[in-house]
């Protein structure tokens, strides 16, 4: 079973992206900021990541540049989901490595769209 | 709404537009003569159809029908379609066109999510020849749909189904919460409201047209007959792309699958041939 790090300060979101992801068969792990998704991955990377971006103690952004640099950290595939939609923020997200990128308010269905456009389906 | 009003929309949808009105999903057709009524001013859809029977207005008549046939899309709808037209079938066919123009028809564009889409694959299609030229077509039998379609502009929902995040940021523009197709692209697109039942033969040559979401939602005894004169406006090369779950029995004597089973047929001039011989 494949698995994704839901990295998000907010427990609502984290449920509802859960319930999601579970239907579509991913096994899930709950992170409330960056830096515990870094502590998460360290431990055991996961296949997949759906990062939002304003966070405390360590934002999303940061989070991903990290990660990309951590060994093995090149492999999970990382889907930002955030209320920033603006170009600038996309191509930021892309450039630091992002794969997708999920505009808030989301449903389920764009969830599963973007998770089948990284491939991850 | 009563049986007799159902019966009385799906003879409307069934003489006017060929469509199989589902009946036996009466939520289905309320929640699209709904937004209708409320346009109209109407009190209810109950309203609005008694309205139908005693004033048997043409206008009227056909917003029902175009209400009653608006199909849900999206962009890039059935991506191995669409990756397999942008890497082989556009590829072939500007190889052999060199730079006389590849024309495109989205035969049911509705909101335009579909012609858009084989505008961005022609844009990203590899080994193009140099100076490869196409035009793109949108017909839908909406009105409404096609106003849409030709503004271009997506809801943030609309285009986060199907369209990668690269592609929308090559492609669009951010306006507010809304997302527009970029110029270049819209202008590269003709619309025109088109009733697929209508005589087509006057519609000139066409090497791709995408007749989907269409022949499922058809009456039984039309899904030949639209599909063979769509076909009869290919050339000899030509490609029609329809839903892979479609029957395409009624075709098979003139178009050929392509492999993939994504729902791609090529005319088989050796089939014609040998049927001429």
């Amino acid at each position: 079973m494949k698995t994704c790090l839901v990295v998000d300060d907010s427990r609502v979101i984290r449920k509802v992206a859960r319930r999601v992801l579970e239907d579509i068969g991913f096994e899930i792990a709950e992170a409330a900021d960056g830096m515990e998704a870094l502590a998460w991955c360290r431990a055991a990377m996961p296949d997949a990541v759906l990062l939002d971006w304003n966070m405390p103690v360590m934002n999303g952004i940061d989070f991903l540049r990290q990660l990309r640099a951590e060994p093995g950290g090149a492999a999970p595939k990382v889907i930002f989901c955030t209320v920033e939609n603006s170009p600038d923020h996309i191509r930021a997200a892309l450039e630091a490595g992002a794969d997708e990128y999920i505009m808030k308010p989301f449903d389920g269905d764009i969830i599963e769209a973007k998770f089948a456009e990284a491939g991850l389906l | 709404m009563t049986p007799e009003d159902m019966d009385l929309l799906a003879a409307l949808g069934r003489a006017r537009a060929g469509v199989r009105i589902e009946t036996e999903k009466p939520y289905l057709i309320e929640s699209r003569l709904a937004p209708l009524a409320r346009r109209e001013s109407y009190d209810s859809i109950d309203a609005l159809i008694a309205a139908l029977r005693s004033k048997r207005e043409e206008r009227l008549i056909w917003a029902v029908v175009e209400a009653l046939c608006r199909s849900e899309t999206r962009f890039f709808r059935g991506r191995e379609t669409f990756a397999q037209l942008r890497d082989q079938v556009l590829p072939a066919l500007s190889q052999r066109r060199r730079e006389t123009p590849i024309r495109i028809w989205s035969a049911a564009c509705a909101t335009g999510q579909e012609v858009y889409s084989m505008a961005i694959a022609a844009a990203e299609a590899p080994g193009l020849f140099p100076g490869a030229r196409f035009e793109f077509f949108g017909s839908d039998l909406s009105e409404r749909s096609l106003e849409k379609a030709q503004a271009g502009i997506y809801t943030q929902f609309e285009v986060q189904r199907g369209l990668p995040i690269r592609l929308l940021i090559k492609y669009f523009e951010s306006q507010d919460d809304t997302w527009a197709i970029s110029p270049r692209i819209r202008q590269m697109v003709r619309w025109k409201r088109i009733n697929l039942l209508a005589d087509l033969s006057a519609m000139g040559r066409f090497d791709v047209i995408l007749l989907r979401n269409v022949l499922g939602g058809m009456e039984a005894s039309l899904r030949g007959k639209v599909a063979r004169a769509l076909a009869a406006l290919l050339p000899e090369d030509g490609v029609l792309v329809l839903d892979p779950e479609d029957d395409a029995s009624e075709i098979d004597e003139v178009l050929t699958p392509a492999p993939g089973g994504h729902g791609i047929y090529l005319r088989d001039p050796s089939i014609r041939a040998a049927a001429a011989a």
